[in-house]
């Protein structure tokens, strides 16, 4: 039988492997967006996993949810990265900080 | 039905005043002169009934608020008339000279281009002069006191292309500023402790006030009556504030009769006398009082021994006479201060315009060691400027003469201490000016001619309307002291108006010496003034006419004392030092330390500083990087989260699974 326990530990691994991957991330951007999108699957475990166990299905709804929007996000982020590699000819992360104050 | 004369004595002026300022142009110069004579026409004939009504026939006092001024709290400030015999006297003098000069104006300004501005602003000095002496509160007083400043500042600078004229009326401005903020000084005062400013009101509370002390024991009357004093040196010309008289003949000759000799410097006299109940109480503000106008007298006469230009002999002959006014206020003796600046405005202002008279013959050539030799060419100028010479250096009989004895007389009673000092000091006043009264008229009308050729073969009699005011006023400068000196001074003409304690005996003693006034000039043959004014008289004549070289070898001999009297004292210098150097110092250190390193510098651009500063060291948290943001928000999270969920007894943490 596999416990609520087993299914957060895997939900902690996949989080931390997202957020590992957000930090040491120096290449291209492509890579955040999948970091995030590992973090999001990590909650999104969690959120099943809970349903399932407190027998109560309002979590299971909200991760369609947050998939749809999962989805919608990445659509949106790759259009951003494609926009911006047309005006800087790159998408690598070090190259992408505009923003310094 | 005296009411509306009063109103009309007052706004006759201002009427012509305001005709000839907005519309003088369209209505030329004819009509300008007929509106504003006909105005202080009016004035002057009502003033004679005025006076007639109060002095001669002993009419009530009129004290009637007119119209509320302003309200503010429980102070009422209205603008109201008291109508005493003082006031009385005060309009007619101010009102005939005005009328004289007026009239002398047409012939005196009939090349100037602003001949009509001038005659709108000699009106409204005229009405600023009558709001000043028939006013009834301190506010009003100071209302024709600033308004009476402000035209002779106007008029001081009336050749405004001339630099020197406009440095001139700026030096009038400034120090009567000075002069001013005593005053005004003053006026707080009495409002903060007699509640009112209205002249009536205050005086009748004075015996509440007498005792009250400030200021670690000053007596409150002495503080105001100082300060009152203050104002009065600033407008009547004292030491140390005199400064402004001489420089303010820059402007026409019958501004310098009217405003700079005749009316506005005795402001200063009448604004004293008419406070007389407050001054008797200060022993201490009298003493004072009677010290400066001593200095003023004496050192300021000296001066017009050394002066060349014939306006400034004049003007310091002006300042000693109004320093021997501020002396008889000094010693009590209101009544005679105001009969010798009666009679000084009639024979003041004869000399003034005589004088003007001369300049105008010579082509504006002030200079009287280039004239002499006039009585000739100019008969009427001649006698006329000799009547008024005579009763300014007071020879028996002439109007000066009664006004300035007994203002000696008045020092010789008084009681105060000092005063002894005071009298040897006018004593030797009146040597001083016969010597330089006479020196000047020698120089101008006797002697050889000092004038170029083309000046001489042009010089004659001025026209009709500059010697009608000088016959007109010769008339007053000779009989004036004769009919008025008995009534005024020891029958009660301005009883009701001055008051004079009774430990202040001068005038009492006074009464008891005097004999009728043609008594005076029988007497006055064994008196210290009269052989003063003789050897004043001698010496002038020994020094001009007689052995002229004796003059310049005095001059070389005493070249230190000369020295001092041609830097006049070295006022000018010391106030352009201290006051002006200073002041531009000052500005300089607010400027440079106050202004551009402590507001710009610290304030201003150290405010934006200090932002950029904390902004410079904030800066580096932003680097730009989408993974240090991320990491930021998901550890801030994290932190609040734990915080959340530990810090609290959170219902999540007791789930069991």
């Amino acid at each position: 039988m596999v416990s609520l326990s087993d299914y957060l530990i895997l939900s902690s691994v996949i989080f931390c492997i997202g957020l590992v991957g957000i930090f040491i991330n120096r290449t291209n951007i492509i890579t955040l967006l999948m970091c995030v999108e590992l973090i999001l699957a990590a909650v999104n475990t969690n959120f099943i996993a809970f349903s399932h166990f407190l027998g109560n299905e309002a979590g299971q709804i909200f991760v369609f949810f947050i998939l749809t929007v999962a989805a919608a996000e990445v659509a949106i982020g790759l259009a951003i990265l494609t926009l911006l590699f047309r005006v800087r000819g790159s998408i690598d992360v070090d190259v992408t900080n505009s923003l310094k104050g | 039905m005296m009411e509306q004369i009063y109103l009309t004595i007052a706004l006759a002026p201002l009427v012509g005043a305001i005709f000839a300022g907005f519309f003088g142009s369209l209505l030329g110069r004819m009509a300008t002169n007929v509106v504003t004579i006909v105005g202080v026409l009016i004035s002057t004939v009502l003033s004679l009934y005025v006076f007639n009504h109060h002095v001669l026939d002993g009419g009530e006092i009129f004290n009637q608020n007119l119209y509320t001024w302003m309200q503010i709290g429980e102070l009422n400030v209205s603008v109201g008339f008291l109508i005493d015999n003082l006031t009385a006297v005060m309009l007619v003098v101010v009102s005939f000279v005005s009328l004289m000069v007026h009239i002398y104006t047409i012939g005196y300004m009939h090349d100037d281009a602003g001949y009509t501005k001038f005659f709108s602003y000699i009106s409204l000095f005229t009405f600023s002069m009558f709001m000043l002496v028939m006013s009834n509160n301190f506010m009003q007083l100071f209302f024709g006191w600033e308004a009476v400043g402000l035209v002779s500042y106007l008029l001081i600078g009336f050749w405004h292309h001339k630099e020197s004229a406009v440095e001139a009326n700026l030096k009038a401005f400034l120090v009567n500023r000075v002069g001013d903020f005593g005053f005004l000084l003053g006026i707080a005062l009495v409002l903060m402790y007699f509640g009112s400013l209205d002249y009536v009101e205050v005086f009748a509370s004075l015996g509440n006030v007498a005792g009250v002390t400030m200021l670690d024991g000053a007596s409150v009357i002495t503080v105001i009556c100082i300060l009152l004093f203050i104002g009065a040196m600033g407008k009547s010309a004292q030491v140390p504030l005199h400064v402004w008289l001489p420089g303010s003949m820059e402007g026409p000759t019958p501004i310098s009769a009217l405003i700079h000799a005749a009316t506005m410097v005795t402001a200063g006299i009448f604004m004293v006398s008419r406070m007389s109940p407050m001054f008797e109480l200060s022993e201490t503000a009298l003493i004072v009082v009677m010290i400066v106008g001593a200095v003023t007298a004496l050192f300021m006469g000296l001066l017009g021994i050394v002066q060349n230009d014939i306006k400034k002999v004049v003007a310091y002959s002006t300042l000693s006479q109004l320093g021997y006014m501020t002396v008889a206020l000094g010693v009590s003796a209101y009544s005679v201060a105001i009969f010798h600046l009666m009679t000084h405005a009639f024979f003041k202002a004869l000399l003034f315009l005589g004088a003007g008279s001369v300049i105008v013959a010579l082509h504006h050539q002030q200079d009287i060691r280039k004239m002499g030799g006039l009585r000739k060419k100019m008969p009427i100028t001649y006698w006329t400027a000799l009547i008024g010479t005579l009763a300014l250096i007071g020879f028996p009989g002439f109007a000066g003469f009664y006004s300035k004895d007994m203002i000696i007389e008045a020092v010789h009673f008084s009681q105060l201490p000092f005063a002894d000092w005071v009298y040897v000091a006018v004593i030797i006043g009146v040597f001083i000016t016969a010597f330089y009264s006479l020196r000047m008229f020698f120089l101008v009308f006797h002697g050889e001619s000092r004038m170029d050729e083309h000046t001489a073969s042009h010089v004659k009699e001025s026209p009709f309307s500059i010697t009608l005011p000088l016959v007109a006023l010769a008339i007053p400068s000779v009989v004036i002291g004769y009919l008025t000196i008995d009534p005024m001074l020891f029958n009660g003409w301005l009883d009701n108006a001055i008051t004079v304690a009774a430990s202040h005996g001068s005038m009492a003693s006074l009464q008891e010496s005097f004999h009728g006034a043609g008594g005076m000039i029988a007497h006055a043959l064994q008196t210290w003034p009269f052989w003063m004014m003789v050897g004043g008289i001698a010496s002038a004549w020994l020094l001009t006419l007689h052995r002229a070289e004796w003059a310049t070898w005095i001059q070389k001999k005493f070249h230190r004392s000369n020295y001092v009297l041609e830097s006049l004292y070295g006022f000018d210098r010391f106030n352009d030092i201290v006051f002006v150097q200073g002041v531009k110092k000052l500005g300089n250190f607010l400027w440079k330390v106050s202004d551009s390193g402590l507001i710009d510098k610290l304030v201003v651009n150290g405010s934006a500083r200090l932002v950029g500063f904390i902004g410079s060291m904030v800066r580096p948290i932003q680097t730009g990087y989408v993974y240090h943001y991320a990491f930021f928000m998901i550890f801030s999270l994290l932190i609040i989260l734990t915080w959340v969920l530990f810090a609290s007894d959170n219902p999540l943490l007791k789930i069991e699974f």
